[in-house]
C-alpha cells in the first residue's frame, strides 16, 4: 500500500466510527461507543504515522503526493475531483489532530461516563475529527470547503450538545452564524482565485499563481482578504471572535478538542496552505499579521479579568492563535505550525485539568469560588502547572521555544514586523499573569469546602445541578449534563490522557531548538519549497537572545501574578477599585458583543422590520399579490356568466363551435 | 354505389343525434343520441375506407367503438349513481356547476 492509500484511510477511520456509533447507538452496550470512537481515531493516528514514515523514505522533492478517487465536477474551466494532497504540511496537521483527538476521546470516556447522551456525544466527536481530517487532507478548494463547513456543523452540534440548556443552544447558534460568515468568505475568495487560474487544485493553483497574477494584483489581494475572513472566523480572531468564549458552553473535552487544539487552528493551516497566494499578495498577509497581533493583545487583556475558568482559557486560546496567525501571515510558517502543535498539547492539557477541577467543584466554573485545590488534586495540579508553564513560555517547556520562534522571526524581518514582535512580548507578559492568576486562585490559598472534603476522600456533589452561567436549576435528564462528576485522580483514562499530554507539553519543544536541530522546519520544508520567506534563516545566536528575553518576560509575568495573588491577596481588589473603568471595559470584553450588536444585529433587525412593515405589506401585499388577485377576480367575474351549468348549452356551444371551424375550413379550402 | 349516399345517410344520422343531444333532457336519451353521432362518424369512416381501398378507416371505426363502449360504461354508471342518490334524472335540473 502506498502513502496515499494510508492518506485516504486517515479521514476514513473516523467516518467509519461515526457510522457505526450513529447506527448502533441504541444497541451498543455500556461504554462501547466510547471505545469504538477512541479506537477509530487511534487507527487514524496510526495511519498518519505510517504516512510520515513513508514520506520520510522519499527524497524531499518527491514528498508532495496527490491522489484522486473520482470526479466531483469536471468541465472546461473546473476540475473539482475527490482528491487529497499528502505532503508534510497536511500530514503534520493530521498527526496533531488525530493524536490529540485520540487522547481527548480517551479522556471523554471517563468524563462523559454518566451523561445520558454518551453515544450521541461520541458520534458527534468522531464526525468532528472526520471533518477536520477532510479539511487538512483536502487536495483542492472544493474538498477544503466541504471539510470547512462540516467542521463548523460539528462544532455547532457539540456546543449545543446539552440542548436543553438555553445558554448552550444560543452559543451554538452564535458560533454557527459567525462560522458561516467565514464560510462565505472562503467560498468567495476561492471564486476570486479560480476566476484567474481556472483550476481548484492546490498544486496547480500554486504553480499558476506566478503566471496569472502580478505582484499585489487587486483581485488576488481581494481573494486573499476573503480567505482571511474565513480564517479569522474559524480561528476566532478579532472582530469575528465573539463566538469562542460562548462556545465554552459545550462539554469540557469538546472545548479542549475543538475550541482549543484543533478546529480553531484551521485558520492557521489555511494561511500556511495558501502561502504562495499570500506571498504574491503581501498586503493581505500584512492585514492578517496585524489582525493576529490585535487579537493576541485584546484577548490577553480580557483573560486578565474573566472569572469563569473555561473562559479564561478560551481567551488564552484566542491570544495564542493570534500569535500563530501573526506568524504564518508574516511568513514564519514552520514557527507558526510548531506553535500550533505545542499549543495543541498544552491547551488541551489545560482544558482537561480544568475539567477535572470543575468535576471536583461539582460543575462550578467560577474562579471566585475555587481555591486551595493543591493538596486535594495533586495530579490535576501538576498537569495544570505543566500546561500553565508551557503556556507562559518558561524554559524548558514547549511553549517557550515555539512562541519565541515566531517572535524571533518577526524581529528578524524588521521594519513594521518589529512592532508586531514587541507586541508579542507584551502579550507574553500578559499570558504569564493571567495563566498564573488562574493557578494561584484555583490551587493556592485557603482550601474551599469542596477541596477540604476531597482531601478526606469525599468528592463533592451538587445538591441541585445548576447552569454555571445563569445559576438556573437543571435536570440531569438527557439534553443536560449527567449527574456524575469526575476527577483525574480517580479515573485511569483521564489520567493517561492528561499524563501523555503533560509529557508532550514538557518535551514537545525538542523538535525545534535553534542552533541544535530545526526538526519541524526541516520536515515541513518540501511544502514551502517555493516560498521566499520560509528560508529566511534567523541566526541561532540572535534567536537565543530572543529566547532569553522571552524567558525573562515569562518569569516577570509569573512574578507579578505571584505578588498580586499570593503575597498580597488584597491587592487585586484594591487594584480593581482603583482602575474601575478599565476593569469594567475589560470584563465587558472590550464591548465587542455590544459593538457587533449595534453595527450588525440591530441594523439587520431594522432592515427586517422595515421590510416586514413597508415592503411586505405595501409592495408585496398591496402590489404584487393584491394586483394578481384583482386581475384574477375581475377576469373570473367576466367569465362566470358563461358557466350556466346547463349541459345542453355546453353541447350547443360545442356543436356551434365545431360547425364554425368546419365552415372556416370549407371556405378557406375553396 | 357512389360515396355520396353513404355520406348523406351518415350526415343525417349525425344531425338526428346532435338534435337529440341538444333537445332532450333525459340523460339516458342523450347518451343514446351520442351513440348515434358516433356511429354516424363510423359509417363515414368505413365509407371513406372503402372508397380509398385502405383499411385505416376501418381500424379507426373499431377504435371509435371501443371508445364508445367505455363512454357508455361511464355514462350509464353516472346515471345509476344519480338514481341511487335520488337525484332528478333531468340534465336541466343538474346545474350545480353554474357560475
Amino acid at each position: 500500500m502506498t502513502a496515499t492509500t494510508f492518506g485516504w484511510l486517515i479521514p476514513l477511520c473516523p467516518l467509519v466510527g461515526t457510522v457505526i456509533i450513529s447506527l448502533g447507538w441504541s444497541r451498543l452496550p455500556g461504554r462501547a461507543a466510547g471505545w469504538i470512537g477512541t479506537a477509530a481515531i487511534g487507527l487514524s493516528f496510526a495511519c498518519s504515522v505510517v504516512v510520515v514514515v513513508s514520506l520520510l523514505g522519499k527524497s524531499p522533492e518527491h514528498r508532495q503526493l496527490t491522489s484522486a478517487l473520482w470526479n466531483y465536477a469536471v468541465t472546461p474551466g473546473l476540475d473539482a475531483k475527490m482528491s487529497i494532497l499528502v505532503d508534510p504540511l497536511s500530514v503534520f496537521m493530521a498527526l496533531v489532530v488525530s493524536g490529540v483527538s485520540t487522547l481527548i476521546h480517551l479522556y471523554s470516556v471517563s468524563y462523559m461516563n454518566e451523561d445520558r447522551g454518551f453515544n450521541r456525544y461520541f458520534a458527534y466527536l468522531n464526525f468532528f475529527v472526520f471533518s477536520m481530517l477532510v479539511l487538512v487532507m483536502a487536495g483542492n478548494f472544493v474538498l477544503l470547503i466541504v471539510g470547512w463547513a462540516f467542521v463548523g456543523a460539528a462544532s455547532y452540534l457539540l456546543i449545543s450538545f446539552w440542548y436543553r440548556r438555553t445558554t448552550a443552544t444560543r452559543a451554538g447558534i452564535k458560533a454557527f452564524v459567525i462560522n458561516v460568515v467565514g464560510d462565505v468568505g472562503l467560498v468567495l475568495g476561492t471564486f476570486f482565485i479560480l476566476r484567474h487560474t481556472g483550476t481548484v487544485d492546490f498544486l496547480k493553483t500554486f504553480s499558476a499563481v506566478h503566471h496569472v497574477f502580478h505582484h499585489n494584483q487587486t483581485d488576488l489581494v481581494a481573494g486573499c482578504l476573503l480567505l482571511l475572513v474565513g480564517a479569522f472566523a474559524k480561528s476566532a480572531q478579532v472582530p469575528l471572535h465573539t463566538w469562542l468564549p460562548d462556545a465554552m458552553e459545550g462539554p469540557t473535552p469538546v472545548s479542549a478538542l475543538i475550541h482549543a487544539a484543533t478546529m480553531v487552528t484551521a485558520g492557521v493551516y489555511l494561511i500556511a496552505r495558501m502561502h504562495p497566494l499570500f506571498e504574491e499578495a503581501p498586503t493581505a498577509g500584512d492585514v492578517g499579521a496585524i489582525g493576529g497581533c490585535l487579537t493576541l493583545l485584546i484577548a490577553a487583556t480580557i483573560a486578565l479579568v474573566q472569572t469563569d475558568i473555561k473562559r479564561v482559557i478560551a481567551y488564552s486560546t484566542m491570544s495564542q492563535i493570534g500569535y500563530m496567525i501573526m506568524g504564518v501571515s508574516a511568513g514564519a510558517y514552520s514557527a507558526g505550525l510548531f506553535h500550533l502543535m505545542t499549543h495543541a498539547f498544552f491547551k488541551a492539557l489545560l482544558f482537561m485539568a480544568a475539567g477535572s477541577l470543575i468535576g471536583a467543584m461539582a460543575g462550578e466554573q467560577s474562579l471566585d469560588r475555587m481555591g486551595g485545590f493543591r493538596k486535594a488534586l495533586p495530579f490535576t495540579f501538576g498537569c495544570f502547572l505543566v500546561g500553565g508553564l508551557a503556556l507562559s513560555g518558561l524554559p524548558p517547556f514547549s511553549g517557550w521555544l515555539s512562541k519565541d520562534d515566531i517572535i524571533g522571526f518577526l524581529d528578524h524581518r524588521g521594519g513594521g514586523f518589529l512592532i508586531l514582535g514587541i507586541a508579542g512580548y507584551v502579550g507574553a507578559l500578559l499570558t504569564g499573569i493571567y495563566t498564573f492568576r488562574m493557578i494561584f486562585r484555583a490551587f493556592f490559598g485557603e482550601p474551599v469546602d469542596q477541596a477540604r472534603e476531597l482531601e478526606h476522600g469525599h468528592l463533592a456533589h451538587a445538591e441541585v445541578p445548576r447552569n454555571p452561567m445563569t445559576g438556573e436549576e437543571e435536570d440531569t435528564e438527557i439534553g443536560f449534563p449527567g449527574p456524575g462528576h469526575f476527577v483525574a485522580e480517580r479515573e485511569v483514562p483521564m489520567k493517561i490522557a492528561m499524563g501523555s499530554l503533560a509529557v508532550l507539553a514538557m518535551i514537545g519543544g525538542v523538535l525545534q531548538i535553534p542552533g541544535v536541530d530545526r526538526g519541524v522546519q526541516r520536515f515541513l520544508a518540501p511544502s514551502f519549497a517555493t516560498s521566499k520567506l520560509a528560508h529566511t534563516d534567523v541566526a541561532s545566536g540572535t534567536e537565543w537572545v530572543g529566547l532569553v528575553i522571552g524567558a525573562a518576560i515569562a518569569i516577570l509575568g509569573i512574578a507579578i501574578a505571584y505578588r498580586l495573588w499570593v503575597v498580597r491577596p488584597g491587592a487585586p481588589i484594591e487594584l480593581r477599585q482603583r482602575l474601575a473603568p478599565i476593569h469594567r471595559f475589560l470584563s465587558n470584553k472590550w464591548y465587542f458583543d455590544e459593538l457587533i450588536d449595534v453595527l450588525v444585529v440591530r441594523p439587520a433587525l431594522l432592515v427586517g422590520r422595515v421590510a416586514e412593515s413597508v415592503f411586505e405589506r405595501i409592495v408585496i401585499g398591496g402590489g404584487v399579490t393584491g394586483g394578481t388577485i384583482g386581475i384574477v377576480r375581475a377576469g373570473s367575474a367576466a367569465v362566470r356568466r358563461w358557466q350556466t351549468g346547463f349541459l345542453r348549452y355546453y353541447a350547443a356551444a360545442m356543436v356551434l363551435a365545431m360547425g364554425a371551424v368546419a365552415l372556416y375550413f370549407l371556405i378557406s379550402s375553396t | 354505389m357512389a360515396i355520396g349516399w353513404y355520406l348523406t345517410v351518415s350526415a343525417l344520422i349525425f344531425a338526428i343525434g346532435a338534435a337529440g343531444v341538444l333537445t332532450r333532457r333525459n340523460p339516458l336519451v342523450i347518451l343514446l343520441c351520442l351513440e348515434l353521432m358516433l356511429n354516424a362518424a363510423n359509417l363515414a369512416l368505413v365509407a371513406f375506407s372503402r372508397m380509398w381501398g385502405g383499411e385505416d378507416g376501418q381500424v379507426f371505426a373499431l377504435i371509435v367503438m371501443v371508445v364508445a363502449a367505455c363512454e357508455v360504461t361511464v355514462g350509464l354508471g353516472l346515471i345509476v349513481a344519480l338514481y341511487r342518490r335520488r337525484l332528478p334524472i333531468d340534465v336541466d335540473e343538474l346545474n350545480e356547476l353554474h357560475g
